[in-house]
């Protein structure tokens, strides 16, 4: 500022001298005036677009600051479905039922496949409890038919027993033939209540994944 | 009872027309209030069924003892029931010679009593004169459960009287509907659920007819339970997890025994006094053996068993020495028998078989091991017989859902005892007390 006004009076002296010098030909041009209003109005002119260019800035910083969050925030949700849809897959394999042949307790090969499947699942949660429910088809007496799916059910836990699962975490039960998947009096149904149920009784809130 | 009675309704006005102007006759003091071991002039034969006509009765709820007693001596089979629908109550003596021409070797005259209770007369026709008679008081609110077991009982003592065997009317059968617990009288009357039960399967009766066994569904496998049914408490009886069913107890009633185990099963028997731990009967190593049923003497039990593959039935020394394959005869499929229950003569072991899939109800003789099917019609199964030895009730699905059904296994009468949902595993009870 105190630059400007030396520069003006620099230039004010210098016209100064020149007319001295000079026979006084044409009238002196009309001394400048130094107008401070006007200077004002310039300083306050060019502060309002440094304000509004720096408030510019931090909206946009903000809008920027934001999106990431949004991004951030999406991404997690994007995780935890991910990680839920894990979850509810590892829910539901762990949920797959096995099937048996007609008074049979023996484990199939798919059935020691499905048994395979649940066992990381087990091994990676030792808190998980589960419960192995046998259920028969219709055509054995009732009674028979209770110790024949709690056979089954025990065929079940032993085979995850040999896989390292604890015993103690393994509860059998049976329900015979009294609650069957399928109704009817023919092999189609037959065949799919012949089967062992899972379920997860203790240690199912926060499931590790394997 | 219908057969004999569309023979007879024609006649009905007449006869009672002749009762009116018959003499009267008096009980002679001579004759003992109760026949001791000689009934006689009318002898009981199995196979033959004396004729009773019961006479018609007047009071205020006439109609409806008539009908009971009436329908639980034809129920029981021994006797044939002539029970004209019309007429008025004798007030006379008997025209004994008219019974004797209406095929009536006794006649029933019963009279409503005041205060509750009825007075029954038995008549023998062929002496002619009276051959019991007693007052049964009743204190209980006519037309009621209690009122009905009563009039049960009293036609029990009835069919005593003439045949020598009292009848089986005044009996429960417990059996499972909807997954709890049910009885129903012997009559199909008073059907209703079990108070205290929850999951009731495989039900079984205390000789006293007091208390029940029962197998549970629980989650870590299925319990046996003693419920009684008079102080209304359950204790569990199974000391295990796993598989517990099938209960049984021996007929002191000291003992029960079921099947129990977590990978095949053993019959056990548990003092019900405590004591002694748990014993083991059967030695099954990993197969069933189950539906244990005692020999009325207690010393022996039959039961099923897969020990062989498919399940047989077996007998076995209380003990558990000395198991035999008892249904070892070519009969049916050669794949599947079970539920063995012993005759409470002794005599022969029900069971069921299946035939072309389906289950039969049958019976063995433990004499000569000769095997008689006796149901063909439908899947027939889960035999329980009453304490006559003669009767049995079985599940049969042949009216489209399962229900019980009462066979006379000696004349192959079948009546429906069970109507509405679907009803299965009928035990049949003991003789419940004849009123004092």
């Amino acid at each position: 500022m105190s630059l400007r006004k030396l520069a003006l009076m620099l230039l004010a002296s210098v016209a100064v001298g020149a007319a001295a010098c000079r026979p006084p030909e044409p009238p002196p041009p009309p001394e400048p005036m130094i107008n401070q209003d006007s200077i004002d109005a310039v300083e306050r002119e060019r502060e309002r677009a440094e304000a509004e260019a720096r408030a510019r800035a931090e909206a946009e910083a903000r809008a920027r600051a934001a999106a990431a969050e949004r991004e951030r925030l999406a991404a997690e949700a994007r995780a935890r479905a991910e990680m839920e849809a894990r979850v509810n897959a590892a829910r539901a394999a762990f949920a797959m039922q096995i099937y048996y042949d007609f008074d049979k307790a023996d484990l199939k090969p798919e059935a020691r496949t499905t048994l395979d499947a649940k066992v990381p699942l087990l091994r990676a949660n030792p808190n998980l409890r589960i419960r192995i429910a046998g259920h028969t088809d219709e055509r054995g007496s009732d009674a028979y038919n209770i110790a024949l799916g709690q056979r089954r059910a025990a065929a079940a836990k032993r085979y995850l027993v040999d896989q390292g699962i604890a015993e103690n975490r393994i509860e059998t039960v049976s329900y015979g033939e009294d609650r069957p998947a399928a109704m009817g009096s023919m092999e189609s149904a037959w065949s799919q209540n012949r089967r062992s149920e899972f379920e997860m009784i203790a240690g199912a809130e926060m499931l590790r994944l394997p | 009872m219908n057969r004999v009675l569309v023979a007879v309704a024609v006649t009905a006005a007449l006869v009672t027309a002749a009762l009116v102007t018959a003499a009267l006759v008096t009980p002679r003091a001579a004759h003992p209030q109760e026949p001791q071991g000689v009934r006689i002039g009318l002898t009981y034969t199995a196979g033959t069924r004396p004729g009773l006509y019961v006479l018609p009765m007047a009071g205020l709820y006439a109609d409806s003892i008539r009908a009971i007693l009436t329908r639980n001596i034809d129920f029981g089979d021994r006797i044939g029931v002539i029970a004209p629908d019309s007429g008025s109550a004798p007030t006379g003596t008997l025209n004994y010679p008219l019974y004797a021409a209406l095929g009536a070797a006794a006649v029933l005259h019963v009279t409503e009593q005041v205060g509750g209770g009825v007075k029954v007369v038995v008549h023998e026709v062929g002496a002619a004169r009276v051959m019991n008679t007693r007052e049964f008081p009743i204190d209980a609110e006519p037309l009621s459960g209690d009122w009905r077991m009563a009039l049960h009982g009293v036609s029990d003592e009835i069919e005593r009287w003439i045949t020598g065997v009292p009848g089986v009317a005044a009996t429960r059968i417990l059996f499972n509907r909807g997954g709890t617990l049910w009885t129903v009288d012997s009559d199909g009357a008073n059907a209703r659920p079990v108070a205290g039960v929850g999951s009731g399967l495989h039900p079984a009766w205390h000789p006293s007819g007091r208390s029940i066994a029962y197998t549970e569904f629980a989650d870590d496998g299925t319990h046996i339970l003693v419920r009684d049914l008079v102080s209304g408490t359950t204790r569990r009886v199974s000391f295990s997890g796993g598989t517990n069913i099938t209960p049984a107890f021996s007929p002191d009633g000291r003992t029960l025994v079921f099947s129990s185990g977590l990978d095949g099963t053993d019959l056990w028997a548990v003092p019900l006094a405590g004591g002694e731990g748990p014993v083991r009967v059967t030695v099954g190593r990993g197969t069933e053996n189950l539906s244990p049923s005692f020999s009325p003497d207690g010393r022996r039990i039959a039961f099923a068993s897969g020990r062989l593959g498919r399940p047989e039935i077996y007998i076995t020394d209380a003990d558990g020495a000395n198991p035999q394959w008892l249904t070892t005869t070519g009969f049916g499929d050669q794949s599947y028998r079970s539920d063995p229950v012993w005759s409470p003569d002794g005599q022969r072991v029900a069971f069921q078989t299946q035939i072309e899939g389906r289950f039969q109800v049958a019976t063995i003789s433990l004499r000569d091991r000769s095997v008689k099917q006796h149901t063909i019609e439908g899947v027939n199964e889960q035999p329980s017989w009453a304490p006559d030895a003669r009767h049995l009730v079985f599940t049969s699905s042949r009216s489209g859902t399962r229900q019980l059904w009462v066979l006379d296994t000696e004349s192959g009468r079948l009546r429906q005892l069970t109507h509405g949902a679907a009803a299965r595993m009928g035990a049949w009870s003991p003789r419940f007390a004849v009123p004092r």
